[in-house]
């Protein structure tokens, strides 16, 4: 992990955004065309539906030194393909105990619901989600193993 | 496969975001990233000129994966595809990276992270561009005919529309008569006229029609396919009766609260709008002297919080009426807000007023009170607007209640798999952009299934999702984006995880047919039902599964590079 050897300078979080096309990506575009200001640390990768993102995928992301990882899907009820976001509910709940067990702080996994309309709700996501991975400080599973 | 030769495009869009990331050093890390065999920066790469450098590069460099960097593929990512498709690419050749929305704009104040970003969201986009793939997008014919469930004013709207521009319709009315909620109505605001007079001429090219085929009293039993290929069945009077249509309109209408305040079905003179207007059709009224409405009965409160739009108005001209029938008469309206919208409807509510009829204000805070034991003998009210408590005489109480949804709508919807949102109603695709589509190709919905409309707005919905119908009609073929999933039959064990998952049942296990598998069971895609959410990729627990364009490898890929691994 070579980015956390100097530690004396500023932590900045990486951070990756699992983002559903129809709901929490088009409100990421909304924030941006509003020029919502926010931290610089989160990286957007964009998914048809949320339930696209499997459990595996968000481990690998941590387990290879990420400090954070958000799925970001459409609101309960609202989903565009009727009912991919409450798989994703259902598996974050049991990542979340799978993570506390293999070692790594759950808050490092987060899920949450934003719409097209929620621009100013994405940007408040991101500023949240930084706040709080910058307070876990950096993510040392990787040289604990 | 040919070894990736990825070219980037990485957009100035002006200074939109030129202005803050240094593109120019972009480009330079672009170039010395894996398989990059180009990379230049555009002014607009979305300009005449951008879309000809991308197409005389892939020639000038043979691209075989192109990379743009600019604004949002929900924009912009056809125009980006088409180019490549010009240049004799495979169009799923082209990967998209937002470094505007996500990145130039919302991070004016920091140059520096802004651009130190927009590299790894390209590293990101390059990463998972090595594992693209060529696709072929599929291609079904649409049957030319349409079903139409609901015979109202927006449902036969619909219906003529698309039988008079040739189509072939099946109408299903679940009542015995056409017409729907508009015949139960005395008479219709603004024009003031009987609504037989208005739906009687729509019936009757509705009847008479030899493209529309009408199946009443009946309602939908089954509903299976996918746009251009529906299986219908109908219980048509006890008899079952199939037919295949390309397409569906849903407008199926709502119906009147019957509210449990106010003490309404406890006296006798307590009444809605509505029975107020069947006791005036039927003549049954009788004398009155002190009218008291009240607005917003079981409307826009924490278990129904919309507003229902028609009942204001349903209210003004029910009470102009009351003042028409008895110029003695004392009306009073007990409104929250009024919603007269539009030219007409204000004036509506200014005529109202002009003929005495009263307006008072209250507050769900302090709503009117009902006083009398045998029948209402008063109510009770504090005028918010004069700060004083009146007691209001009171021989005939209307309350305006809120259209809510009709109750076979959760069963429709399970059968359509079309989404009810907030208070019931139908949800259409796009609040603003795809206002009479649902997110289900193929499926459209007019009136007041979806939201509380008037005549006027429910015949224009109903043209609009004619309209929008008759796009995959006439062009006899629809195609499907190739995002669809697929299955590797070597890797799949059948255990059917997918098929559980998917919410389009588009995914059946089958035995297989496969020179060397014969036998075996597989999960097998239907890709005319499939709409690419990619549950069943997620929830295979072996990668037999894959969703085109998002790939495990494709996701993984980017992961690995926005972590610093290969």
């Amino acid at each position: 992990m070579q980015d956390n050897k100097e530690v004396k300078t500023e932590f900045k979080p990486k951070i990756l955004a699992f983002c559903c096309n129809w709901c929490a990506y088009a409100g990421a575009d909304l924030a941006g065309v509003s020029r919502f200001q926010m931290p610089t640390d989160v990286r957007v990768i964009r998914v048809m539906c949320s339930g696209r993102v499997p459990p595996e995928l968000i481990i690998r992301a941590l387990a290879n030194g990420l400090d954070g990882v958000m799925i970001l899907g459409c609101h309960p009820g609202e989903c565009h393909y009727s009912e991919g976001n409450y798989l994703t509910r259902r598996r974050a709940h049991v990542l979340k105990r799978l993570l506390s067990y293999i070692g790594i702080e759950p808050d490092r996994f987060q899920l949450g619901w934003v719409s097209a309309a929620e621009g100013a709700k994405f940007a408040a996501v991101v500023k949240e989600t930084t706040d709080k991975i910058t307070a876990l400080g950096p993510n040392r599973w990787v040289d604990k193993k | 496969m040919a070894v990736p030769r990825i070219g980037v495009f990485i957009c100035h869009c002006g200074t939109n975001i030129g202005g803050i990331v240094d593109v120019p050093q972009v480009v330079e890390y672009a170039k010395s990233l894996p398989y990059v065999a180009h990379a230049e920066a555009n002014m607009y790469t979305c300009s005449e000129e951008g879309i000809s450098s991308i197409k005389h590069a892939i020639k000038e460099y043979d691209l075989n994966r192109v990379v743009v960097a600019s604004c949002t593929p929900r924009t912009h990512q056809p125009l980006f595809r088409n180019a490549c498709a010009d240049a004799g690419l495979n169009p799923y050749l082209f990967e998209f990276v937002n470094i505007r929305e996500h990145c130039s704009w919302i991070h004016m104040q920091n140059r520096r992270e802004a651009t130190e970003k927009a590299k790894e969201l390209v590293k990101m986009g390059v990463a998972k561009a090595r594992w693209l793939d060529a696709q072929e997008e599929f291609e079904s014919d649409v049957y030319p005919a349409a079903m139409v469930i609901g015979g109202g004013v927006a449902g036969m709207s619909a219906a003529l529309n698309l039988a008079n521009q040739g189509f072939e319709v099946h109408l299903v009315e679940k009542e015995p008569e056409l017409g729907g909620r508009l015949l139960k109505l005395n008479r219709i605001f603004t024009i003031n006229k009987d609504p037989r007079e208005l739906v009687e001429s729509i019936v009757k090219a509705v009847a008479g029609h030899s493209k529309i085929r009408l199946h009443m009293p009946a309602v939908v039993k089954a509903a299976s396919g996918y746009i251009g290929n529906f299986d219908i069945s109908v219980d048509e009077g006890g008899k079952e009766v199939s037919f295949k249509v390309g397409v569906i309109i849903v407008a199926t209408g709502a119906q009147v609260l019957k509210p449990e305040l106010y003490r309404y079905g406890e006296l006798a003179n307590v009444l809605t709008q509505l029975d107020l207007e069947q006791r005036l059709k039927d003549d049954k009224l009788g004398e009155f002297q002190n009218v008291v409405m009240i607005n917003c009965v079981g409307a826009r409160i924490p278990e129904r919080p919309y507003c229902s739009r028609v009942c204001c108005m349903t209210a003004i001209k029910n009470a102009a009426l009351m003042k028409e029938i008895n110029p003695e008469a004392k009306v009073y309206v007990l409104y929250r807000d009024l919603m007269t919208y539009g030219v007409e409807f204000e004036e509506y509510y200014r005529e109202a007023k002009g003929a005495g009829v009263r307006f008072i204000r209250y507050t769900p805070s302090n709503p009117p009170q009902v006083i009398g034991t045998e029948k209402v003998e008063s109510v009770r009210v504090y005028d918010e607007l004069m700060g004083m408590e009146l007691e209001l005489p009171c021989d005939l109480l209307v309350l305006a209640t809120p259209l809510i949804s009709n109750n076979d709508s959760e069963e429709l919807s399970k059968m359509l798999k079309v989404p009810i949102g907030d208070g019931g109603f139908f949800l259409e695709a796009h609040i603003k952009l795809r206002p009479v589509e649902f997110a289900m190709d193929g499926i459209y919905v007019a009136g007041s299934c979806r939201w509380p409309a008037d005549i006027r707005e429910s015949i224009a919905q109903g043209y609009a999702a004619a309209s929008e119908a008759a796009i995959p009609l006439r062009q006899g073929l629809v195609k499907v984006e190739a995002i669809t999933a697929t299955v590797d039959p070597k890797i799949c064990k059948g255990c059917g995880t997918c098929a559980l998952v998917c919410p389009f049942d588009a995914i059946e296990l089958k035995e297989s047919e496969i020179r060397g598998l014969e036998g075996k069971i597989v999960s097998e895609v239907n890709t005319a039902l499939c709409k690419g959410c990619g549950l069943c990729a997620a929830a295979c627990p072996n990668g037999a599964v894959q969703q085109r364009g998002f790939t495990d490898m494709q996701l993984l890929s980017m992961v690995n590079a926005l972590s610093g691994k290969r």
